[in-house]
């Protein structure tokens, strides 16, 4: 039973690395993370699931080398465009009302929508009363993110997707090339907070009026799932906002009855 | 009803017709379908509404996290991997292209021969490109029913000669035989 034997291997690994790491993968969903640790495995050459074990157990590097495997550092600006014409058109109106704002970027992973957010609450006149937390648990991600610059040839796609999102200026006013990439303003940096943060084991930081997290919840088992939407419910204020990614839908949680979906098709919800 | 619990189908150029030929005939069938057709990336899919007023089960494109009900066609979304889970719920993800597509047939077909090993039926369809093969080889490997359509048959055939390459799938067939096939085994 070569299934059998790699599962109780995977469980093995995930236990060990929580143990000595204090990451906690135990609750991701199984069979993606199956294939991201067989990749490593091929990758890393360590033969076998217990063989990458061993090597992280004893070689903290190749827990860092891993730990890039286990996280999906995918991600462009202004994704999913409907998202933040959504959020100009439906969201910010309401925030508005609010002496200021906070926002929570919840598995930020290198950025890319903490910036678009930026973006979206200076063109509506409202980034100098906010403040962006972006969180994360890869500080590799965190890093690049806090670099906030971007390769160029992604350019053209985000300023794609910035128009389809409203974008009332022009993107290039965003960004200079330099660095052999796209340098993002830094004066949209000043409202942006990257920090590490585990939707596993870390608790609620700060009170929240909007939490945009997308395509994180997709990696996570049920009950790992309802833990973050239990963070989210706590930190977000009365009637406060939840982002989720196009596919998500909170049908299938504990939390179903304690949020209103205000638009269907753009996976936003409002506290109860 | 033999035990089989679920029928996943992946099919790419050409798919959609085909599909449109062979999903209808399957109308008696109870099993839940997953299913992956290669789109473009990203662009908003109307696959399910299409089937949906074609078929008499219930159709949904899937929802991370959604469980698998009985007789329900679901749509893998444009740009997402579609698998299934140990508690026979449906997980999305937005890891990498496997065979230059996402969603991946392979990714579909591996993920629900690990959780319905021998009751499981797989069935490949037209396509231009290799995905589903290996996928298909892990269903058998799994103990379960693979189908392939007849390259004679498909548009493209090079997806079923794929697989036909890679191991012996218990049938070929045409798609009205592949219909038929199935509804007797219920």
């Amino acid at each position: 039973m070569p299934q059998r034997t790699a599962e109780i291997e995977l469980r093995l690994l995930l236990e060990a690395i929580y143990q000595k790491y204090d990451y906690d993968f135990r609750e991701y969903a199984l069979t993606s993370m199956k294939r991201r640790v067989q990749l490593a495995v091929q990758q890393m050459g360590t033969g076998c699931i217990s063989g990458l074990q061993g090597r992280v157990l004893h070689d903290p590097a190749a827990f860092t080398e891993l730990l890039q495997y286990l996280t999906i550092p995918v991600s462009e600006m202004f994704r999913d465009p409907g998202y933040f014409l959504a959020l100009r058109q439906q969201v910010l109106p309401v925030l508005r009302t609010y002496p200021s704002l906070t926002v929570w970027v919840a598995g930020c992973s290198t950025g890319e929508e903490a910036y678009s957010l930026a973006i979206l609450l200076r063109e509506e006149g409202l980034l100098e009363r906010s403040m962006i937390y972006a969180t994360d648990i890869n500080p590799h991600s965190l890093e690049r993110a806090r670099r906030g610059i971007y390769p160029l040839e992604q350019v053209s796609g985000y300023t794609r997707n910035y128009q389809e999102a409203g974008g009332t200026g022009a993107f290039s006013d965003y960004y200079v090339a330099a660095y052999e990439g796209a340098l993002f303003d830094k004066s949209l940096r000043e409202h942006i907070t990257f920090a590490d943060h585990s939707l596993a084991t870390d608790s609620v930081f700060a009170e929240t009026q909007l939490i945009s997290c997308r395509n994180v919840m997709i990696y996570f088992n049920k009950g790992l799932q309802n833990r973050a939407l239990g963070l989210f419910h706590e930190s977000l204020c009365h009637r406060g906002f939840l982002g989720l990614g196009s596919k998500e839908t909170l049908n299938f949680s504990k939390f179903a009855d304690r949020f209103e979906p205000v638009l269907a098709d753009e996976k936003v919800y409002r506290k109860l | 009803m033999n035990g089989y619990r679920a029928l996943v189908l992946g099919a790419s150029a050409g798919g959609v017709e085909a599909l449109l030929h062979l999903l209808p005939r399957l109308d008696g069938l109870d099993l839940p379908i997953l299913l992956v057709q290669h789109l473009p990336q990203d662009v908003p899919s109307h696959l399910a509404e299409i089937f949906a007023t074609r078929l008499q089960r219930p159709v949904r494109e899937a929802e991370d996290k959604e469980p698998l009900q009985p007789s329900t066609l679901y749509v893998a979304p444009p740009g997402y991997h579609l698998c299934v889970e140990a508690d026979f719920s449906l997980s999305l993800s937005r890891e990498a292209a496997v065979n230059f597509s996402r969603p991946s047939i392979d990714l579909l077909f591996e993920s629900a021969a690990a959780v319905f090993g021998h009751q499981l039926i797989g069935a490949l369809l037209t396509g231009a490109n290799e995905d589903g093969a290996a996928g298909l080889r892990r269903i058998a490997e799994r103990g379960g029913l693979t189908l392939v359509q007849d390259p004679q048959e498909a548009v493209c055939p090079a997806m079923p000669q794929a697989a036909l390459k890679l191991f012996t799938p218990a049938h070929v067939l045409s798609l009205d035989a592949m219909a038929d096939f199935l509804l007797r085994l219920e």
